[in-house]
């Protein structure tokens, strides 16, 4: 297994926070443990000399004319039918019928 | 009616001459879910009223000497990340707690228009993100052929609701594995379509590269005929492929014969049990028995994989889940009075310890950096992990392989370690990397009476070929620790 800087619990706070996602005391250094051991696992990578390799995305793309001329053709711009609003907003925890509505969204 | 010799054969020929009614057939699952499924845990929800006004047209039908679609009267289950217009759709979360979506996914409606009786949604790990089906936010499933042990994951209901004959077939997702290892764990059938083949449409995502929707079932032509039905291009699912849909089913009357067999020697290296070993030699020694050709092949970054799918399927799975944040479907925490306290709120109360796990390290990968070293990287060698397979399949028609390293394991064996838990994709996550089809048919079982399942793989968009070398495989001499159906 290859060498991989340590994720620092500071990191898993800022990323925590850009998920949006809140941990408790106890999740946190869980969190770090299993991130590292993960983290470990995947500095294998590094091993492989992928200079001049193209990324791929999806397999669309390497498959050149197969998928990607004829599997991902888009649809017509045409007007549908779409699904029905009152059947949509019903799903909300909150809503006036036509929009959802949230808890006050400027907080200073 | 025997449940358990039930395929859709039998079971479209007892509805075709009145020996069963469809609605009997659907009451007699009801009745076996009833008695048995507080002990599995496989399904999450019933959708009755649906299922006996189907079987109840079908009925009518049948009266009425009209022809009979595929699937009539045939009583299917659906995997709870799949949506049916007015039934609970929780992906096994508690964050999708109360949701029912307002629409059917595409592959549901082609069920229902095909004449299947739609039974209720199947249990699942939270997202389908786990191999065990431990990580549902509603409980674990277990394993109708040894209740102390997973049933794999994370289309775990749907394995065991065939292996407990609650369903002659069901639908399930892959994303890593997340059909074939639980068809293997629990002895059913489980087909992995190519990336394309099969509409998304409804399918509440995890990583969009990678997500797939396929079958469960007691045998290969019963699989076969379900993605038969589902397959094709849909407008509402700009990945799905418009290649054409074979004759799945007829092609299963072609010979073997002279077919070019692939044995990936990465994939019988360390760490492979050897009663799986021995099962998967007698697959392939029937194989060369029915006249195929059987060559070794290498596929040289198969122990990359599954480093490559963690970093590409939670990067995925980080942005995905964005859209969970109690606006507009779901759950949300009343405590925040604030949006974004709200949106974190919500989101530490909703979702499990794996799904937090995986958005944390997908949101780590991109995060500013960090992009280069882990997403790019992984991109990089997914294309050549995709080339590896390519290269054989200049060389060979299919692959043959194990699906899983280890029969199914004990229930909270693997739940503290996730690399462990993540090992156990080993061989099934390459392919999911790569798009190409693969299914797993049982070929065994263990001392123990564990199943054990084989892996055959196929080209891009040839499910025939794979299909049927699958089948020479369910029918071969070998495996005779299984009563034949």
């Amino acid at each position: 297994m290859s060498e991989h800087a340590a994720v620092t619990m500071e990191e898993v706070r800022r990323v925590a926070e850009l998920a949006n996602l809140e941990l408790t005391a106890e999740e946190e250094p869980r969190m770090q443990r299993d991130l590292n051991a993960i983290l470990g696992h995947i500095a294998q990578l590094n091993e492989l000399d992928t200079a001049g390799v193209p990324p791929m995305a999806q397999v669309g793309e390497i498959l050149g004319g197969l998928v990607e001329d004829r599997g991902e053709a888009l649809r017509q711009d045409a007007v549908r039918p779409s699904l029905d609003r009152a059947a949509v907003m019903a799903c909300a925890p909150e809503t006036d019928g036509r929009f959802f509505k949230v808890p006050k969204v400027i907080e200073r | 009616m025997e449940l358990e010799s039930l395929t859709m054969d039998a079971a479209r020929a007892a509805i075709a001459s009145g020996e069963v009614t469809a609605t009997a057939l659907a009451e007699l699952h009801y009745g076996r879910i009833a008695a048995d499924d507080g002990k599995i845990n496989s399904f999450l929800a019933l959708s009755r009223e649906r299922a006996m006004t189907q079987a109840a047209k079908i009925d009518g039908m049948v009266a009425k000497g009209e022809s009979l679609p595929p699937l009539a009267g045939i009583p299917v289950g659906i995997k709870d990340v799949l949506t049916m217009k007015g039934s609970p759709a929780t992906a096994g979360s508690l964050i999708l707690k109360g949701y029912r979506p307002p629409y059917d996914a595409t592959v549901v409606a082609k069920l229902e228009a095909a004449g299947a009786v739609l039974l209720g949604k199947l249990n699942c790990d939270e997202f389908a993100m786990g191999s065990s089906n431990e990580n549902s936010a509603y409980g674990p499933v277990r394993n109708p052929r040894a209740l102390d042990r997973v049933p794999g994951g994370s289309s775990g209901g749907s394995a065991a609701a065939v292996a407990a004959n609650f369903a002659v077939a069901t639908l399930g997702t892959d994303t890593g594995g997340s059909i074939r290892q639980p068809a293997a764990f629990c002895g059913v059938v489980g087909v992995l379509p190519t990336y394309g083949r099969v509409s998304r449409y409804g399918l509440i995502a995890f990583a969009s590269s990678l997500d797939r929707v396929g079958p469960f079932a007691k045998n290969v032509k019963d699989a076969a005929t379900v993605l038969q039905v589902i397959a094709g291009k849909d407008v509402m699912d700009a990945t799905s492929s418009d290649q054409p849909v074979e004759d799945y089913v007829g092609g299963l009357s072609r010979p073997v014969e002279g077919l070019r067999i692939g044995v990936p020697e990465e994939y019988f290296g360390e760490g492979l049990d050897p009663e799986i070993r021995t099962a998967i030699d007698g697959a392939i020694a029937d194989l060369k028995t029915a006249g195929c050709v059987v060559k070794p092949v290498s596929l040289p970054h198969t122990k990359y994989a599954i480093p490559t799918y963690y970093v590409i399927a939670t990067a995925e799975a980080s942005s995905n889940l964005s859209r969970f944040d109690g606006v507009r479907f779901g759950l949300r925490s009343e405590e925040a009075k604030t949006l974004s306290a709200m949106f974190k709120k919500t989101r530490d109360a909703g979702f499990g310890a794996e799904v937090k796990r995986r958005i944390l390290l997908g949101t780590y990968a991109l995060s500013a950096g960090y992009y280069d070293a882990y997403y790019r990287k992984a991109q990089q060698v997914r294309t050549l992990l995709t080339r590896d397979f390519l290269t054989a399949f200049d060389e060979v028609d299919v692959l043959v392989a194990p699906v899983t390293p280890t029969p199914a394991f004990k229930l909270g064996e693997k739940t503290d370690d996730p690399v462990q838990m993540y090992l156990a994709d080993i061989y099934s996550v390459a392919a999911s990397l790569a798009g190409i089809c693969g299914v797993s048919v049982p070929c065994g079982e263990t001392k123990d009476g564990l199943p054990i399942g084989v892996q055959v793989m196929g080209r891009h968009f040839d499910e025939a070929t794979m299909l049927r070398v699958a089948q020479a495989v369910e029918t071969g001499p070998s495996f005779c620790g299984r009563k034949r159906l």
